[in-house]
């Protein structure tokens, strides 16, 4: 699909870097013209109509808005690039210490999803692909094209009412963390929220494992090394599974960056505080500086994931590695 | 023309054999896509929620912001389903709930897929620099997680209807524009466009008439599992508490409001839950059906 050209691995890895940052500015561009450049007084919009005409000017001087659009534009990326994300509005304090905490806590919860779903569901899609049209395959087909479906909010609340309320009880149905203390001292309470983003991306990447899975078993090589003698397990480890992973990891990228989006629902249901229900936050309370923030940083997370899964589909398939 | 477009797919064959389907027709492929029981399954659960939400208001018992009793009442009595968080009787805020959410959808949806079926279909017909453009621009957009734009449109300018609405059919542009290059890349190398063009055919007529009709299957694959997605962020939306009317009758609003009290009285959350998660898996479900079809006249195709 992609017009691969001259320069072999490291030349395509610097095309793909210079558009993914292209891709960025772009991006950069988009956040900042939302949310700065409106038609209409942004000051007087986030203060309200109790703003009185001092508290407006300070505001106007502080967001930068009594200089030209360029040089706002400028002065927000610059700031963005060194580390310095402005000031919450609501919080009144610099959106890094603000977000900082809130970051790991996140990137805790992703992680964790990101470990448990990714091999769950690449061994589902492979046991479905084995045992093709068998029980196993028609039943979890069904069952992954249902979660597949069902909107993360459902199977989070979904989920309280199994696990946390009304059928059995066994698990908190909030995760608020103290401040001062980390997710991981208070396990029980991560289980639900990792549980649902867990259901919110394994059934793409088990549906797409099966079909690549099917694909290379169905190949030519794959009876080559059948008919070598070569023993079962050898032939589906060695042989089949590397050339099954490839179209995979594009969609395990894609799903990863889904989470980043995925978290902004699932904090808010289980009171989990990270970057996703600091968003909602933010938006509830028009704190732009935050919602710029996080928009830039869900959407390099995007970005640079993208830019791995690509990279990693040309290492892992020798048909593409050798076009280069 | 269509003799020539059927010539024009079948190897560059004279004539198409006459037992071959038409590929991607319109009507064909549903049809075909209804032999198969999980798009009636589809089919029949998202036909009984949207005449539920169609009738529902005309059948509700009482209004739906009319407080009937004490909150969280369990049901019974004059409350079939009980009260919610605010004493307003649960069987008519559901039975008001849907409409809201599912025309927004259907808007959003549909101007998400009319726009990127345009954007993708130049792009495919244009095979230069107004390609790469184009995709560009669509990779920016699909920089930002669907839910996280709606956010930020919604901080910029407030829960509107059509904030959110333009928001989710924005988001959907790309994803099917990127569908309906796809699915064109392969068509216009095909002699029956140089054919339309060598007769002086316009570029339009090309685009619409000639490309469109070869790119139906995937087309309707992408914009059910689109549809899904909507229907989910909208509700999304609103149980964050960024409905156009936040105290309206809204399956999302109503898991909101009445998820703290689950223990006590389910009901109010539990109705709009099963709701939501049978439209979404009937839209699933009916995309799933529609794949598997269309991807079974694709193997017959390529195996002639």
């Amino acid at each position: 699909m992609r017009r691969l050209t001259s320069g072999g691995v490291p030349g395509f890895v610097a095309r793909r870097l210079l558009l993914g940052i292209v891709v960025l500015v772009m991006v950069s561009i988009v956040v900042f013209a939302a949310t700065q450049a409106l038609p209409g007084d942004p000051a007087q919009a986030i203060l309200g109509r109790s703003a009185t005409p001092a508290s407006l000017a300070a505001l106007r001087r502080q967001l930068h808005l009594d200089q030209p659009v360029l040089e706002q534009y400028w002065s927000w990326l610059s700031g963005l690039l060194r580390g310095n994300l402005g000031s919450s509005l609501a919080a009144q304090e610099p959106v890094t210490t603000l977000l900082g905490p809130k970051l790991v806590n996140s990137a805790v919860l992703v992680a964790v999803s990101a470990v448990v779903s990714i091999p769950l569901s690449v061994a589902i899609g492979c046991w479905a692909a084995l045992k093709r049209e068998k029980i196993f395959d028609s039943v979890s087909s069904i069952l992954l094209l249902a979660l597949a479906a069902l909107p993360e909010f459902v199977v989070a609340v979904v989920l309280v009412i199994l696990l946390a309320t009304i059928v059995f009880h066994v698990l908190p149905a909030i995760s608020t963390i103290p401040p001062g203390s980390q997710p991981w001292d208070n396990i029980p309470a991560l289980i639900l929220p990792c549980l649902t983003l867990v259901i919110a991306v394994a059934p793409y990447v088990a549906r797409i494992m099966r079909a690549s899975m099917i694909e290379v078993l169905e190949s030519d090589y794959v009876e080559m090394a059948r008919l070598k003698g070569l023993p079962e397990r050898t032939v589906l480890l060695r042989h089949a599974l590397p050339n099954a992973l490839g179209p995979v990891f594009q969609v395990i990228a894609l799903n990863l960056a889904y989470l980043a989006g995925g978290i902004v629902v699932v904090e808010y249901v289980f009171n989990y505080s990270g970057i996703g229900s600091a968003l909602q936050d933010a938006v509830v309370n028009h704190d732009l500086p935050v919602v710029q923030a996080l928009a830039m940083l869900i959407a390099a997370v995007y970005v640079v994931l993208n830019l791995l899964a690509d990279v990693a589909t040309i290492m892992v398939t020798p048909k593409l590695r050798t076009r280069l | 023309m269509s003799a020539v477009k059927g010539a024009g797919e079948v190897g560059g064959g004279i004539t198409a054999p006459a037992e071959s389907p038409v590929p991607f027709r319109n009507s064909s492929l549903i049809f075909r896509a209804l032999r198969l029981w999980r798009t009636r399954i589809g089919a029949a659960l998202v036909g009984a929620l949207v005449l539920l939400a169609i009738i529902g208001p005309y059948v509700a018992p009482y209004g739906p912001s009319v407080p009937v009793g004490e909150p969280n009442s369990t049901p019974g009595g004059n409350a079939v389903l009980g009260t919610d968080y605010l004493g307003q009787d649960v069987l008519s805020r559901f039975l008001y709930g849907g409409r809201g959410i599912l025309v927004m959808a259907v808007i959003a949806t549909a101007i998400g897929l009319i726009v990127g079926v345009a954007i993708g279909l130049v792009a495919a017909y244009a095979r230069n620099a107004l390609d790469d453009v184009l995709m560009r621009g669509m990779d920016v957009i699909m920089a930002f997680p669907q839910i996280m734009l709606a956010l930020v449109a919604v901080a910029v300018v407030g829960p509107q209807a059509w904030v959110i609405v333009v928001a989710i059919a924005l988001t959907t542009v790309p994803r099917i524009a990127r569908v309906a290059r796809g699915a064109a890349q392969p068509v216009v190398e095909r002699d029956f466009i140089a054919c339309s063009e060598a007769m002086g055919v316009p570029r339009w007529r090309i685009l619409f008439g000639e490309l469109l009709p070869n790119t139906l299957g995937p087309l309707m694959v992408e914009a059910s599992l689109r549809m899904t997605y909507s229907i989910g962020v909208i509700a999304a939306l609103a149980f964050l508490g960024l409905a156009p009317d936040p105290n309206g009758a809204n399956w999302g609003t109503m898991i909101q409001q009445n998820q703290i009290a689950l223990s006590v009285q389910p009901w109010g959350a539990v109705m709009p839950i099963i709701a939501i998660a049978l439209l979404t898996m009937g839209t699933g479900l009916i995309g799933d059906g529609i794949a598997r079809t269309a991807a079974g006249i694709d193997r017959s195709r390529s195996a002639e």
